[in-house]
Parts: C-alpha cells; sequence; structure tokens
C-alpha cells in the first residue's frame, strides 16, 4: 500500500507539469489578452506592461519561468487584472471561504444523501421510497441561480432572518445560504447513487443469507450493507468534494462571499493569466490528492482490490 | 490472449439477440410494473409532444417581436388565450409559448445527447481502466485527471474561435465534459466487479478481456450507469446556458429552458417582473427532471440481474 | 420598506460599538444628521487596483477621489474647486500654468503635501517602468516630454513639471489647452508619497501600509467582498467632513445589488434593465436617473473589404432611419436614457448637439425613407434579400437592443438578421480584426469635452472600428485642437459622420441607480460622477 501511494504521488509530478503546459497552450492560443479593453492601449504603453509582465517573452520561456518560480519560490506571480493583489493572495484569501462552505455543504449533502439512499433502497418502491427519492429531488432540481435568489427573497425580504450577502469573516448569519445553495445540488445526487448500489448490495447472496438468519435489519445494513454499498458513492464524492471545497461561480458571485469559485470564470474571462494557472493548479493538486483518497479508501473496503 | 474460432464468434453474436430478448421483456415487465416509472415515463412523452408539436399551436413565430407590448409587458403581455400568447410575453415583447417550446425541444436534445456520450465513452473508457488496471488504468486516470482540472472555458472559447458556432459545436462542447465523472464512477464499480467469480471464471475459460468487459463488466454496471446519466441531464441543460454565454452554441433568436430560466430569474425574484417569465420554462425542466429521475430508477430496478 | 428599516437597526449597533460620535446638524444645510454616518455603494468587480498611477476604471477611481485629493477637486455641478491647489495662474503663451499649494494640506501619516509629491506622482505615471495602462493621460494634458517619457526616449526627470518650491507647482504644456484645469481633477494627476511606496513597493496599496492625503484613508480590504474606507483625521478640512466611513461592496449580479438594496445592506447600486418603471412607482424617492457621458452605438464595417451591401451608403442609411430610438429608450431602456442621432453626449461641457434632419422626422417618415433608399439601391422587398450579423458582448440589455433592432430592420424592411453573442475578449478581438457586419459599441468621454467623442471616428484612433477614413473629418478635428471656439467644427463632424454613417448612434447613456434617502450631497449634476463622500451626509430619519 504505502509503495502504491509513493508511486501516486511522483506519478503527480509530471501529471500537474502536463497540466500546466496543457493550460499555458489553451489560453495562449484563446483570442485577447489580460491588458485588452475597449479602449486599446497605445502600442507604447502596451509594451511597457507586457514588458513588466514578462509576456513579450517566447511562449516557450514563459512557461519555463512560470515553473520555475512555483519550484524555487513557491511565487504564482501577481495578478495581471487586480494589480494590487499576488495569486497566492487571492487565493490565501479566497480559498479558507469556499473551504468553509464547501465543507459544510458536503458534510449536508452527504449525512443526508446517504440517509435518504439508504431509506428508499431498504424500502423499495413503497410510499417511503417516493417521498425520500422525492424529496432528495426536489431539493435540488432547483438550478442553484433560481435558488439562490429564491432562498434570499424567503430569508431576507420575506421573514428578515438572515443577510442575503457578503462573508465578514464566515460569521455563521452569512454562511448558511451558501451552504444550502450549494449542498442541495449534490444531496439528490448523491442520495440516488446510494439508493441505486445499496439495492444492489441488498439483493445480493450474502445480505439475502444474512436476512435469512433471521439478523434484525438495522444491524444487517450498518454492519454488513452500508460498506459495500458506499464504494459508487465514493467514486462520485472525490470529485465532488474537490467541486464543492474550490466553490462555486454561481454562490460566490451570487452572494458576494469573495471565495475563489468565481476566480475559475472570471480570471478566464479576464484572461488573467496568473490567476487561472493558480486556481488551476490548485484544482489539479486537490483532484489527485482525493481521487488518491478515494482509491485508498476502497481498498481498504474491499481489501480483495487490486491497483 | 485466446485466438477466436469465427465460427464460434458467429453464433456467440446470434444467440445474443434471443438472450437480449427474454432480458429486456423481463426487464419491461419489471418496468411497467413500478408506478412511479411509468407515471413519469408518461410525463416524459407528453413533454415530448409538446416539445416536438406546440409549434403547430402557437400563434407567433418564436423571434417576431410585438413593438406593442414591449416594455408594458407586467400590463398587456400577461398570458392569454385572447391574445394567443398562451405563456405571455417574455421581456424583448417575444411569445413565451413559442419560445418555450423550441427551449424544451432544444434542452431536451442537449440532456440526451449529454447523457449518452457520458454512458458510451465513460463507461467504456472506465470500465477498460478498471478491467486493465495497472500501469494503464494508472495513464487512464491521470488523463482523467488533467481534464477535470484544465480550464475547460478556453477549450470552449477555441471551438468558438477555430469552427464557428453551430449546434455540432454545442453537442460537441457538452460531450466533452460529460463523461469524466462517469469514467471514474465506471471505473471504480469495475474495480469490485473483476474480483468476482463470474468473471474469474470468465477469464479462467479464456475469454478475450474486451469481451469479458462488454458482456460481463457493462451490464453489471448499467444500474449506477443510468442513475448517473440521469443526474447528467439537468447537469447538462444548465451547463448549455454557459457554454452560449460563451457564444459557442445556441444563438438568439433560438434559446434553451437554461437561458429562459435565468433571464426569467433576474427578472422576478427580487419583487418585480413579470413572473410568468420563470415560472413556465422552469416548470418545464422541473417536470422533465422529476420525470426523469424517476425513470431513471424505475430502469435501474428493472435492469437489475439480481433484483428478480 | 418595513424590511429596510429592521436592518438600518443593525448597522446602528454596529456603529455604536464603533463608538463614533455624533454630530446634531449639518454645519451649512442645518439637516439634522443621523447618528450613524456611514456610506455604502455598490461596486461591479474588485477594483484592480487603488495605485492612482495605475488606475483605469470608474470604480477603481470612485475609491480613489476619497483616498486621494488632487490639484483641483469637483463640485456637485462638476465645476473646479480648491483642492490641493488654491489657485493657479497661466502666462501668456498658455504654456506654463503655476499653481499655488495648500500650506495646511497633509498626509494621513502627518506629513505636508508638497509640490514635490505631484512631480514624483506625474513622472512615475508616466515611467514606463511603472508600466501604468493610463500613462497615455499625461501625454493626453500635453505635459511638455510626455509623449517622449511614455515611448521610453526621454528620462522620466525630463517631464515639464517642476516644484518652484513646496507650495508651488509649475506645468509646462506642448500646446495651450482650455480645460487643462478641469484635468487635473483626475487621478492619474493625484499626488502620492514617494517614500511610502518606495517602502511598501507593489504592497504599498493594502491598508496599513498606504499613506494617502484625501479625506479618508483605507481600512479594510476583502478581494472580491468590500473595500472600506474611514475617515482621515489628518485631513486638512477634517473639520468639515461628514461622514466617517464609507464601504464598497463587490456585488457582481445588478439583481442582487437591488435585491440587498431593498433589504437595506447598503445605500446605493444600480437599478437593472427595465426595472426602472417599477422602482420609480414604489420608490420615487430613491431611484435617480442622471446622464452619463457614454453613447451607445452600432458600428458599421466599412473596410473595402466588407459586405457590398454595407459600402452602399443609402443601404447604411436605411439601416439607421429604420431604427426606431424611441421605442427603444421609451419602452426598453426606459431610465432616463436619451434618443441619439449624433456621437457625443447632450451633457459634455460647452457642447451644443447639431441638428442632423432625421432628429427632427417622425417615425413613419423615416421609416418610408428607408424603405425608398432600400428600393433605390435595389435591395430589400422588391430586389436582392439581405441578411447581416449583429454582434455584441454577452449581456441582457445589449441582447434586448439587438433583438429589437434586428425585428425593426425585419418589420420594416425586410432586411433579416442573425444575432451572435460573444464573450467579451473574444467580442473585442473579433471587432478589433474587423470580422463582423455590424458590431455593438459604445464609448464613454474620458474627459469632458466632445473631443473626447469625435475624434474617435478620426483614421488614426484605434477605437475606430469601423474603420471610416476620411481625411477631411480628420483635418476638422484636427483643427477643432487649438480653435478659440471649437463648436462649429463639431457641428461640421457630426453632420459628415450623419451623412457618411460609418456608426449609427443609439442611445445616450443615463446612469440609473437607487440611493438610500437619508443620504444627500450626492453630485447628481456631475456629468462625470465624480462624487466625493467628503460633501456627502447622511440625516436623520425619524
Amino acid at each position: 500500500m504505502l509503495t502504491f501511494i509513493l508511486r501516486r504521488l511522483l506519478v503527480a509530478i509530471p501529471t500537474i507539469l502536463i497540466l500546466i503546459v496543457i493550460s499555458f497552450v489553451l489560453m495562449f492560443a484563446a483570442p485577447g489578452g489580460p491588458f485588452n479593453a475597449e479602449r486599446p492601449l497605445p502600442p507604447d504603453v502596451m509594451a511597457n506592461i507586457e514588458a513588466r509582465y514578462g509576456l513579450d517573452q517566447p511562449y516557450a520561456v514563459q512557461i519555463f519561468n512560470y515553473v520555475k518560480n512555483i519550484v524555487l519560490h513557491f511565487d504564482f506571480g501577481p495578478s495581471f487584472k487586480y494589480r494590487d493583489q499576488t495569486v497566492s493572495g487571492l487565493i490565501a484569501q479566497g480559498f479558507p471561504v469556499t473551504l468553509t462552505y464547501g465543507t459544510w455543504a458536503f458534510a449536508v449533502a452527504v449525512v443526508f444523501g446517504v440517509a435518504l439512499g439508504v431509506v428508499a433502497a431498504v424500502r423499495q418502491n413503497t410510499w417511503v421510497d417516493y417521498l425520500a427519492t422525492g424529496s432528495a429531488i426536489g431539493a435540488s432540481v432547483l438550478p442553484n441561480f433560481v435558488l439562490g435568489p429564491l432562498l434570499v427573497l424567503v430569508f431576507t425580504l420575506w421573514l428578515g432572518w438572515l443577510p442575503a450577502g457578503g462573508w465578514y469573516g464566515g460569521q455563521w448569519q452569512y454562511v448558511i445560504l451558501p451552504v444550502a445553495a450549494l449542498a442541495t445540488s449534490y444531496l439528490a445526487a448523491i442520495a440516488r447513487i446510494m439508493r441505486s448500489s445499496m439495492l444492489e448490495v441488498m439483493n445480493s447472496g450474502f445480505i439475502r443469507t444474512a436476512r435469512a438468519k433471521g439478523l434484525p435489519m438495522r444491524r444487517i445494513i450498518l454492519r454488513h450493507a452500508l460498506k459495500p454499498a458506499i464504494l459508487p458513492v465514493l467514486s462520485y464524492l472525490g470529485p465532488a468534494f474537490v467541486a464543492m471545497i474550490t466553490g462555486s461561480v454561481v454562490v460566490d458571485v451570487f452572494f458576494s462571499t469573495g471565495g475563489i469559485g468565481q476566480y475559475f470564470v472570471n480570471a478566464a474571462l479576464n484572461r488573467d493569466y496568473s490567476v487561472i494557472m493558480g486556481v488551476t493548479i490548485l484544482v489539479g493538486v486537490l483532484t489527485i490528492v482525493f481521487n488518491l483518497l478515494v482509491d485508498i479508501l476502497y481498498a481498504w473496503i474491499d481489501p480483495k482490490i487490486r491497483y | 490472449m485466446a485466438l477466436t474460432d469465427p465460427a464460434t464468434e458467429a453464433s456467440r453474436t446470434a444467440t445474443r439477440p434471443e438472450k437480449g430478448r427474454s432480458l429486456w421483456t423481463d426487464a419491461r415487465r419489471r418496468f411497467l410494473r413500478n408506478r412511479a416509472a411509468t407515471a413519469a415515463l408518461a410525463v416524459l412523452v407528453l413533454i415530448a409532444i409538446f416539445a416536438f408539436g406546440g409549434g403547430f399551436v402557437a400563434q407567433y413565430e418564436r423571434d417576431y417581436v410585438d413593438f406593442t407590448l414591449i416594455g408594458i409587458n407586467a400590463s398587456k403581455g400577461v398570458p392569454s388565450f385572447e391574445t394567443g400568447h398562451y405563456f405571455g410575453t417574455d421581456a424583448e415583447g417575444r411569445d413565451l409559448f413559442a419560445r418555450t417550446v423550441q427551449g424544451t425541444r432544444l434542452s431536451l436534445l442537449i440532456g440526451i445527447v449529454g447523457s449518452l456520450v457520458a454512458v458510451v465513452v465513460g463507461t467504456l473508457y472506465g470500465a477498460i481502466s478498471g478491467y486493465l488496471g495497472g500501469r494503464v488504468d494508472s495513464v487512464m486516470m491521470r488523463i482523467v485527471d488533467i481534464l477535470m482540472s484544465i480550464p475547460f472555458m478556453f477549450v470552449l472559447i477555441l471551438l468558438l474561435v477555430i469552427f464557428g458556432r453551430s449546434l455540432l459545436m454545442l453537442f460537441i462542447g457538452i460531450g466533452l465534459i460529460s463523461w469524466l465523472g462517469m469514467a471514474r464512477i465506471a471505473r471504480g464499480q469495475t474495480l469490485t466487479i473483476k474480483n468476482k467469480e463470474f468473471v474469474e471464471a470468465a477469464i479462467a475459460t479464456g475469454v478475450r478481456p474486451l469481451t469479458i468487459i462488454l458482456r460481463h463488466i457493462v451490464p453489471n454496471l448499467l444500474g449506477i450507469v443510468v442513475v448517473y446519466a440521469t443526474l447528467l441531464i439537468p447537469e447538462m441543460i444548465i451547463y448549455e446556458s454557459f457554454i452560449s454565454f460563451l457564444g459557442l452554441g445556441v444563438q438568439e433568436p433560438n434559446t434553451s429552458l437554461g437561458s429562459l430560466i435565468s433571464s426569467g430569474a433576474s427578472q422576478v425574484l427580487n419583487g418585480g417582473g413579470e413572473p410568468w417569465q420563470l415560472y413556465f420554462p422552469l416548470f418545464f425542466f422541473v417536470a422533465t427532471l422529476f420525470a426523469f429521475f424517476f425513470v431513471g430508477d424505475g430502469l435501474r430496478d428493472a435492469l437489475d440481474p439480481k433484483d428478480r | 420598506m418595513a424590511v429596510r428599516s429592521t436592518f438600518r437597526a443593525a448597522s446602528l449597533l454596529a456603529l455604536l460599538a464603533t463608538g463614533a460620535m455624533a454630530q446634531a446638524t449639518h454645519p451649512e444645510t442645518g439637516d439634522p444628521l443621523a447618528e450613524n454616518q456611514t456610506f455604502s455603494w455598490r461596486i461591479l468587480d474588485e477594483v484592480p487596483t487603488l495605485d492612482p498611477g495605475l488606475i483605469e476604471d470608474v470604480d477603481s477611481g470612485s475609491i480613489a477621489r476619497q483616498l486621494f485629493e488632487g490639484l483641483y477637486n469637483q463640485d456637485a455641478q462638476g465645476n473646479i474647486v480648491p483642492g490641493v491647489a488654491l489657485d493657479h495662474t497661466l502666462s501668456e503663451d498658455g504654456l506654463t500654468y503655476t499653481f499655488n499649494l495648500r500650506p495646511e494640506a497633509r498626509w494621513s501619516n502627518g506629513e505636508p503635501v508638497t509640490a514635490n509629491d505631484f512631480v514624483y506622482a506625474w513622472r512615475r505615471a508616466a515611467d514606463p517602468a511603472t508600466a501604468s495602462p493610463y500613462s497615455w493621460y499625461i501625454d493626453l494634458m500635453k505635459v511638455a516630454g510626455a509623449a517622449e517619457v511614455v515611448a521610453g526616449e526621454a528620462a522620466p526627470d525630463t517631464l515639464g513639471v517642476r516644484a518652484v518650491d513646496d507650495h508651488t507647482l509649475e506645468v509646462t504644456l506642448t500646446q495651450p489647452i482650455p480645460y487643462f484645469p478641469q484635468m487635473v481633477t483626475h487621478y492619474t494627476t493625484y499626488p502620492v508619497l514617494q517614500s511610502n511606496i518606495e517602502e511598501h513597493g507593489d504592497a504599498w496599496t493594502q491598508p496599513g501600509n498606504m499613506v494617502s492625503n484625501g479625506a479618508y484613508v483605507l481600512s479594510e480590504r476583502v478581494p472580491q467582498e468590500r473595500t472600506v474606507v474611514t475617515r482621515n483625521e489628518n485631513y486638512w478640512d477634517n473639520a468639515n467632513t461628514v461622514l466617517n466611513e464609507v464601504s464598497f461592496l463587490i456585488i457582481n449580479d445588478e439583481n442582487q445589488g437591488l435585491t440587498r438594496w431593498i433589504a437595506g445592506e447598503l445605500d446605493a447600486t444600480d437599478v437593472p434593465i427595465g426595472q426602472f418603471p417599477r422602482l420609480k412607482e414604489e420608490y420615487p424617492e430613491e431611484v435617480h436617473a442622471v446622464p452619463n457621458l457614454c453613447t451607445y452605438y452600432y458600428a458599421i464595417n466599412v473596410r473595402p473589404d466588407s459586405d457590398p451591401a454595407l459600402l452602399d451608403v443609402r443601404v447604411r442609411e436605411a439601416l439607421n432611419l429604420a431604427i426606431d430610438r424611441d421605442v427603444i429608450v421609451n419602452s426598453i431602456l426606459a431610465a432616463g436614457q436619451l434618443p441619439a442621432y449624433t456621437l457625443a453626449h447632450p451633457a459634455t461641457a460647452g457642447y451644443e448637439v447639431p441638428e442632423v434632419p432625421i432628429a427632427t422626422m417622425t417615425q413613419e417618415e423615416r421609416n418610408t425613407r428607408a424603405q425608398e433608399l432600400l428600393a433605390e439601391a435595389g435591395f430589400g422587398p422588391e430586389g436582392e434579400p439581405l441578411t447581416f450579423e449583429i454582434i455584441y458582448n454577452t449581456d441582457q440589455a445589449h441582447q434586448q437592443l439587438a433583438v429589437a433592432i434586428g425585428q425593426m430592420w425585419k418589420q420594416t424592411l425586410g432586411v433579416e438578421t442573425t444575432l451572435a453573442n460573444q464573450e467579451w475578449q473574444t467580442f473585442l478581438d473579433t471587432r478589433r480584426e474587423g470580422n463582423f457586419q455590424i458590431a455593438r459599441a459604445a464609448w464613454c468621454a474620458d474627459y469632458n469635452e466632445a473631443s473626447t467623442f469625435l475624434d474617435l471616428m478620426t483614421a488614426d484612433n484605434e477605437s475606430n472600428d469601423p474603420r471610416y477614413e476620411n481625411p477631411e473629418y480628420d483635418a476638422l478635428m484636427e483643427e477643432s485642437r487649438t480653435a478659440a471656439d471649437p463648436q462649429p467644427l463639431y457641428t461640421q463632424a457630426e453632420e459628415m459622420l450623419a451623412r457618411d454613417m460609418p456608426i449609427l448612434p443609439i442611445y445616450f447613456y443615463a446612469k440609473d441607480f437607487m440611493l438610500d434617502a437619508s443620504i444627500k450631497g450626492y453630485a447628481f449634476e456631475n456629468a462625470q460622477e465624480n462624487w466625493y463622500a467628503k460633501d456627502m451626509y447622511r440625516i436623520a430619519q425619524e
């Protein structure tokens, strides 16, 4: 197992390098640039700015310098659009925000999703199943750009209980609505994958044997069925967790949380090359780490698995 | 590597439809027994009739702007049978009924294409990766990791710049992203399935890996695949409005449920605007999703080989 | 309204916690003042920078205007009033300005503001090493040597700005500019403190580091959430500053901005398209529409390789005539915009909109004339069918207009249009490369003078996206630069544009926004929207 983990971590290095190169190629190939504006800059001025940010260098040199600065100084450079900020600064400020609401949303989605999925599976095709599945779907059926405004309409404008936006260091009243808006879309997915795989497990030989032996249902589910049934959910949860803690552009933009979710879209629209690379590498590293974690959990839950 | 005798291979193919037929009849019977699933299927059929036949009922073209209604939407553009604007007009003074019909049609197509690509590409990719394991698995999964992390917007922008916009490009844009999650799930499931007795038995009798994957692994993945595919439908419908935002894909006067909902939502939810502009398209979106979800669960139950 | 007051109570509590002292009445107007002297304003996006030398956008400028003070300020009408400079003298030849600086002006660290701070700031803005996207502004002011410094051909210290003594600043120009005193209200000309910048480097604009000379100092900056400035105790006119704290809240979505305004979470926000009439009814006292020096127009590609139909001026004129501007400004936008038949905004200082023929016709007359012209050119219902593509950057408002205009052309002229939205950077690229037939465009004034608009259509202007090239037009604009009264030349230029029609002007902007009724002193009549928080205050409400 240890060699497996070490090997995977070793493979991560070329993976990240390939990711960096592909991303740079895509960025350079796309039309526009960080300093293009409605009013084109005079050529002299443009030349000064490009020289300042090293954009006048050949593409290969730019990529090399970028990697070099990360390896030697852990320096991800200044933001091209937000000139007062560095990429590390923006991420250091925004990542804790999305990590906070993302983790809460994840916890909510997993707890309720798994519970609803199990209940629905155990009472397959009864009203309990329909109610559980229906409510899981109902929670997530609204796209989050509709759900967000709706939550604000109800909890801010009508009830006056919660503020409609801002973060203010993550005080609880500012966290609730973003968590609600983010969690629901994942909840249904988890519930339905859980239901599906739970059904498969419940119909398998060893559970039937256990039931035939007259073991109590609760014990069968908790002791025997849950563990194998959770496997496919895990495959889904790895990437889902990364997506949640890196935030959602809709949530960040709508609730003005200051999280990093918005940079995935805005930085790309602004052609803010350094910020794009920063968040891309962050997602890349997290994806690799959490997919590795999922694989480890797989092997732990099902010892027969060999990679 | 077992050499296959062409004759046995042919006979095997020949027997497949028969086996398939009984499996399918079985599945159909079980599906129809499921009341929620059959009701959902009926709803889906109705929505499809609306999306493909609604155009005959519409009184207006979807791009016709009624300048007498623009700006006074709230009083005159309300849904009404007398004016022929069954669903009222949109913010630009166009008939919302005709637009919802066309938007539903397009979004249905997008959802179905997106999940089909995911099912075919994602399942096969994941099953192959998981079954072969080792170095192949490692490389194939690192490719997925990379594709999950690259700034995908630039891929879409480049598709637009290089190929121009068209419906095909929209489908390609959707297809490119939809299969990644499916691949990971299919691969994870394959890892456990390939240790099962029946797979080991097949290996022992010298069946070719591709045949094992197609005949033994994939059928056992179907349950989760169907469920996940229906989950992708709403995701893809919403994702389309983002792709269109970049300029690739649906262009005015064409529309989709995603863009109808987002323009309706922006008008309505701070207390003003014309509520029907949100509610009609949202109704069709929600109804479609509910229907697909229940049909998906029903299909899953019907296809479950062990659930007899 | 009920909801708004509950949140008011919450912010009042917050204020008590900070221990701010209340003033009873406003020193000039005598209005009773609220205890809570805070103000919050919505901005679209995290501001790129607060370094006056680097700023190029309106929102950054709005914050910097509270933090720094230039030679002159503007009053609520946009007239210049003393800032750090008390007054100035102008040499006979109109080339040398000598500003007398206020001796009591202080930086927020207590140091005096001197002429050297301006010299340093101006040199720094022009210096290629600073890499400022607005370095051309120094050149635009015609400061001697600016062009050479920006181009890197001369050292920054050759710039024509000099400290005669600590409180006398001398500026030499290459040519007389009548509106030069107006130009020194701009953020690029704000002073910055050399020792402060040298101490902190790029990080000098962070809270805690920044030393500024305006009525406020930077106290908080959370990227993509908010920026807060608080009273500068060392400001020379601190005694007359009423607001203690100004927050700039970043709210990307204008509808969400409105929701938060209704919820009472902020004092000012923009009105989303189409919402103005409703808000006018519900909040008559708090919704405002003021002129905004921008013009919205469609650029027609008139490059020689463009669509031959578009190169026919009759077709362009027919398209122009068939746009019903009244429907656009009254029914679609409906928020104080004005129909445009010419390029420069009517609220531009010292500028009179020339009366072009189309402006006085009724829409029926225009439509008839448009149909005649199109038929004459051999197109339209009886002639060759036409299809044009309109490109625009993705935005609800642009889309709404493109849909309406396309339909006007279709319903009046039988001309088909296809619409193509693009993401902003792709759009800019496409438009600049000339890969379009008709493109949405808009121009906002860089300074309050008509040439900022009319220069746009000169052959060497980089934003001349239609690629209109007319030596006569260029000659007119060249002549206007030194003319004692440029208005007749501007009239000729506008008439030339209305004749050749490289652009179809559509409407003149208005800025529509919600402003809490308790906030007074906002500069409604300042056409450049240069508002100063130090002139504003919050009145007590019963």
